[in-house]
């Protein structure tokens, strides 16, 4: 039997139960990237079935086929463009006329069609008995019932793939809806000039062409635009027919369309569906009386965040920490069977300890995304947005964004994986640019250090009013972008609040796993190559002549020691730092060629720039290596100072040493504002450009909080001088 | 008529006219919202915005605002 490729198409409303059945489909073979040139998710699979190679595309979860979102244009362009040999529309059988409308979007457009029943046994609960015989006799489109969540009727679908795409079903005809007499013949009008071109014809349905123009789609008046002179009369044409139909209806055409397709729905559904048992017991109703309650509601949904956080952050510490000993024992090892030198520096100091501080969030992703995916699959999440959305609404973000934002203060990076919940692109981006506004917990520890230094008893407060500058800033930002960048008319929050259902540990799993692999996969290499420029800017040049302390020989320093990587916010230096800097004068000596490095070099060269926020050469250069890690931020003031690079937040040597080095609480506070504002991570920038898909985004990102971060402590410090406060 | 964001939780009124415009009035009647369609208010979120709604027999929400924009013929309430 020969190898023959299938490309099928899946679509369907968002909650009909489509990603189970993709999932049960390909299983585990499946791969997830993102459509190009737009932040929406694409998921493709292969399933081998008879001899048969299918191509499974799972296009995103729409109401409609219009031009009014993004998903709706992707998933457009594909069956258009692409040319799926079938199209599977996966409906929710207990929720047939709404999930019907799509449907008669997709007959129109001409496609190989095979109508999924799914849920079929929830509707058999609630009393729905469909006949789908006469459904696809009525529709001329094959009918399959489905259980997604017991992977029922999974095998009756392949088969049924299969004959459609080889024109064997017998059910499979094509039908027209009937919009009435007058639609009908401006139609036909359109379709007229149309025919003029064959060739037009051959590559669209013209009566689809002739819908959608008077619907007056903007992408298809684009399309149309391109045909050239007979475009042009096209569109003529469709103008006057639009014109004609306004005023006969006394309405826009696509609202007498739509009319019309539910009519069409609303009359099949008459001699299709029997509703016999009216049960009066609604269990997901009873369940959202209590979830969505209005004393109880935001209880409940303040624990279940807390529950998240508690499992995602303080869970995940311990795989984290056996991460960071694996890492460090493997950093041990290589130390140990390498004989000194650059290549065990780069090996040591520069790749693993730069992977280490990669691998290590991988706990934070898996459990985040359990959780994320539990809050979506049980139908949750449409909840929490339906609680928190007059909140969000104040920054003009849709009920969603809350939980991204709020991740953001334990870790930007899954914080801003967590924004493909978000339908809108719009929303999603930003979302993506405030996220790191919010304070993440690596950048704890220079709060506590430079805080618990300059300010005392009163450190808890003022390390709470950084968070709070940070939520301000987030929220102003949020404002003047939603003002400037992403202007106009703002999606209508139209959201469906699916019923509550138990999820299927497969689906959890696969889900978990996706978000995983993208994390491993793509950030790795970013922060590989990120983690070497900082060591390397470190470690060389190499053999400089040092001069330092009470006579210290010209030494060619041959441990280029590198800021370790620290990564989860907690306190300890990975320990796989080679050199131990046991005496003062080896201390001295490592601060001296950190300040002849480059990296101590660039340090003084950008000093002036930060001169105005009171920063040295040394805070400077710490700012710069704060690139890869926010804490890192401490380990580098630590070498600088001269009290060994596994100073932590808490050593009293190095705050000691900062006190005398001549920062006052201003230029304290000016610090830990710029390190609030400015990009967290390299980590960060890695996702922003993965989930943007652009590097434009993501270079704005960077450029933005720079400028926002410089401005605002400057701000801070120069007020403060000129107020004459904390100096 | 009376706007949809009037009623109150647990009354029902049927879709007179949708007001509003463009992509909102559009994503509305997509999402089913056509004259003489029979709508259920379920219940306020905590924070009184949005709403909750069952129509064709599925839950929907819509901020307030939004619903002020559905004019609705009010129905008598019914003993459910």
């Amino acid at each position: 039997m020969k190898k023959e490729t299938i490309t099928l198409a899946l679509t369907g409303n968002p909650n009909s139960g489509k990603t189970t059945i993709f999932n049960n489909l390909t299983g585990t073979r499946q791969h997830v990237g993102n459509w190009p040139g737009v932040t929406v998710e694409k998921k493709e699979g292969t399933v081998l079935y008879n001899g048969y190679r299918l191509r499974v595309v799972d296009l995103p979860g729409t109401y409609s086929l219009t031009a009014y979102s993004i998903e709706e244009i992707v998933a457009r362009r594909f069956l258009v463009d692409a040319k799926p040999e079938v199209v599977v529309d996966i409906v929710d059988a207990s929720n047939l006329e709404r999930n019907l409308y799509l449907a008669t979007q997709l007959i129109e457009l001409g496609v190989k069609l095979i109508l999924v029943l799914n849920m079929a046994d929830v509707a058999n609960a609630r009393g729905h008995q469909i006949n789908a015989d006469v459904l696809g006799k009525l529709l001329g489109v094959p009918v399959v019932f489905t259980v997604g969540t017991r992977n029922e009727g999974t095998k009756a679908l392949l088969d049924k793939v299969v004959e459609v795409a080889e024109d064997r079903d017998t059910v499979s005809r094509h039908i027209h809806i009937s919009y009435g007499h007058e639609m009908e013949k401006e139609i036909k009008n359109i379709q007229d000039v149309i025919w003029q071109d064959p060739s037009i014809g051959q590559r669209f349905s013209t009566r689809w062409l002739a819908v959608k123009l008077l619907e007056n789609d903007t992408a298809v008046k684009e399309r149309v635009h391109e045909f050239g002179e007979i475009g042009g009369k096209i569109l003529d044409q469709a103008e006057a027919s639009r014109t004609r139909l306004n005023e006969f209806y006394q309405d826009d055409p696509e609202m007498v369309l739509t009319d019309q397709r539910y009519g069409f729905i609303g009359g099949a559904l008459k001699e299709v569906l029997k509703i016999s048992s009216q049960s009066k017991f609604d269990l997901s109703r009873q369940v959202d009386l209590v979830l969505t309650n209005r004393i109880l509601g935001f209880p409940v949904f303040v624990f279940f965040i807390w529950a998240m956080f508690q499992l995602t952050f303080t869970v995940g510490a311990y795989p984290m920490d056996w991460i960071d000993a694996g890492v460090g024992w493997f950093g041990a090892l290589v130390s140990g069977l390498l004989p000194p030198g650059l290549l065990r520096d780069l090996l040591v100091n520069g790749i693993i300890a730069g992977v280490g501080s990669v691998i290590i969030f991988l706990p934070n992703i898996l459990l985040l995304f359990f959780c994320i995916s539990l809050f979506e699959d049980t139908g949750y999440m449409a909840r929490a947005a339906f609680i928190m959305d007059r909140v969000m609404h104040v920054i003009g973000l849709h009920g969603k964004s809350f939980i991204p934002m709020l991740m953001g203060f334990g870790c930007n990076a899954p914080a801003i994986m967590a924004t493909r919940t978000l339908e809108s692109e719009r929303d999603r981006l930003l979302s993506i640019l405030i996220n790191p506004l919010i304070s993440c917990s690596a950048r704890l520890p220079v709060y506590i250090l430079l805080a618990g230094t300059f300010f005392g008893a009163s450190a808890g407060n003022v390390i709470f009013s950084i968070y709070a500058l940070g939520i301000a800033l987030a929220i102003g930002v949020g404002k003047l972008f939603r003002v400037t960048l992403f202007r106009g008319e703002i999606a209508p929050f139209v959201m469906e609040l699916p019923p509550y259902r138990v999820p299927t540990l497969k689906s959890l799993l696969i889900h978990m796993w996706d978000r995983s692999q993208i994390f491993l996969r793509k950030m790795g290499g970013v922060i590989l190559v990120g983690s070497i420029v900082v060591w390397f800017l470190g470690a060389f040049p190499r053999n400089v002549e040092l001069s330092v302390g009470q006579g210290a020989d010209k030494v060619g320093v041959t441990g280029g020691q590198v800021v370790p990587v620290t990564v989860d916010g907690s306190h300890e230096p990975l320990p796989s730092t080679p050199l131990a800097l046991g005496d003062n004068r080896e201390q001295a000596m490592e601060q001296a060629r950190l300040e002849k490095s480059f990296l101590g070099k660039l340090g003084h060269a950008i000093q002036p720039v930060f001169d105005p926020l009171g920063f040295d050469w040394r805070t400077s250069v710490a700012v710069l290596t704060g690139f890869v890690a926010k804490e890192i931020v401490v380990s580098t003031l630590g070498v600088l100072h001269a009290t060994g690079a596994d100073a932590n937040e808490e050593s009293e040597a190095l705050r000691r040493s900062l006190r005398a080095s001549g920062m006052t609480p201003l230029g304290a506070y000016a610090l830990m504002a710029f390190v609030l504002i400015y990009i967290p991570c390299l980590a960060t920038v890695a996702v922003i450009r993965r989930e943007t898909n652009s590097w434009k985004w993501t270079g704005f990102s960077v450029g933005y909080s720079l400028v926002l971060a410089w401005g605002v402590s400057c701000l801070i410090y120069q007020g403060g001088l000129f107020l004459g406060i904390g100096i | 008529m009376v706007p949809l964001s009037t009623l109150k939780e647990g009354e029902r009124g049927v879709i007179a006219k949708l007001g509003g415009t463009g992509t909102f009035r559009k994503r509305l009647r997509e999402m089913g919202f056509i004259n003489g369609v029979e709508v259920f208010v379920e219940k306020y979120a905590p924070l009184r915005d949005p709403i909750e709604l069952v129509l064709k027999g599925y839950h929907v929400s819509l901020r307030v605002e939004d619903a002020a924009k559905v004019m609705m013929e009010k129905l008598a309430q019914d003993s459910e």
